[in-house]
């Protein structure tokens, strides 16, 4: 009985691990994530998950490192979401997914664009972008 | 006012509703620089030069200065944060006892834990091919945990160090079994 109930534990924790798309590493000003029917104020160490939505005010600024080591910054004034984020550590294989409806972001790439060139893509309201091994900025602005 | 003031203004609205978006590609850290496919509508712009830019409403790319990148972009970049960090240590054989040398280098990772506000740790212990696999596998999980006996100890909470044991499994230097390689007895500290 102690022993399965060790089982489940351990199945519920790996769960929870899996869906943390990253984790928040730097905040300025005022920021929350948006999940689902949720407004949470954005902490340093805060994970994110696939589905998340960040959204800055106008002297807000947030930092995340996610699982495959991309680096995603969120300046002043943005909403930014998460829309898929899949990594396998071991493999490095993976999916990451994400839309700037407006604001300004800054991307560095990780492990999973090394791995297959066509993992990553960010979506503005006009555009696609596909991402190939880089730095890179994206602006959408009402002006 | 006339007619035809109304309908410029009108139309400057509408212009002036359609959001303005921009994507700049930036030399990196080590100063490589990748690749950024932008696909608008039946449009395809290619990015691959530092500071090239492609604005929606134009055919063509533009390049950015450094300073416009820093006026527009300097409070996002500012928010990027530290690049993932990977140290390694080395070990006496037979023991969980750092090498001199590599007694030195843990202060290089307290420095990269220090520039972290809150770092995440994962210490990964190996050993080279002398002695059996168990032994090994107990030996590599030591080295990890002593590894993380000195990140507690300059105070890196626990919960954020994560470790393993991967035993003779992963050499860095391939060997034939029993032998004695420095190079294999280490533990791998990634810090985010």
């Amino acid at each position: 009985m102690r022993a399965s109930l060790a089982v489940v534990l351990f199945s519920v924790s790996a769960a929870a691990l899996a869906a943390d798309a990253g984790e928040i590493k730097v905040v300025s000003g005022a920021a929350h994530i948006e999940r689902g029917s949720e407004r949470l104020a954005a902490r340093v160490g805060m994970p994110v998950q696939e589905a998340d939505r960040v959204v800055t005010g106008a002297d807000g600024t947030v930092g995340i490192t996610f699982a495959d080591n991309s680096l995603l910054s969120i300046g002043p004034g943005s909403s930014f979401a998460i829309d898929r984020y899949v990594f396998d550590s071991t493999t490095h294989a993976g999916k990451f997914d994400s839309t700037l409806s407006k604001g300004t972001l800054a991307v560095v790439s990780g492990k999973m664009v090394k791995q297959s060139p066509e993992a990553m893509h960010v979506r503005t309201p006009s555009a696609i972008m596909g991402v190939r091994g880089t730095d890179f900025v994206v602006r959408v602005s009402d002006h | 006012m006339p007619v035809l003031v109304v309908a410029v203004m009108i139309a400057l609205a509408v212009i002036t509703a359609a959001p303005v978006e921009s994507v700049t590609v930036l030399p990196s850290a080590d100063g490589h620089v990748g690749t950024v496919v932008v696909q608008r509508g039946e449009a395809q712009q290619v990015l691959h030069e530092a500071y090239a830019t492609s604005r929606s409403g134009q055919a063509e790319l533009t390049r950015l200065s450094a300073q416009e990148v820093q006026n527009t972009y300097g409070k996002a970049l500012h928010a990027l944060p530290a690049q993932a960090a990977t140290f390694l240590l080395y070990f006496i054989t037979g023991t969980d006892e750092l090498t001199t040398d590599s007694k030195l280098e843990l202060d290089k990772v307290l420095g990269a834990l220090r520039e972290r506000p809150l770092p995440d740790v994962l210490v990964i212990g190996h050993t080279d091919t002398v002695g059996d696999a168990e032994a090994n596998d107990r030996l590599s999980a030591q080295r990890a945990e002593t590894v993380k006996g000195f990140l507690v100890g300059i105070g890196i909470p626990a919960v954020r160090i994560r470790t393993a044991g991967r035993g003779e499994r992963e050499l860095l230097v391939p060997t034939d079994d029993n032998i004695e390689e420095p190079r294999n007895r280490r533990v791998e500290i990634n810090v985010r």
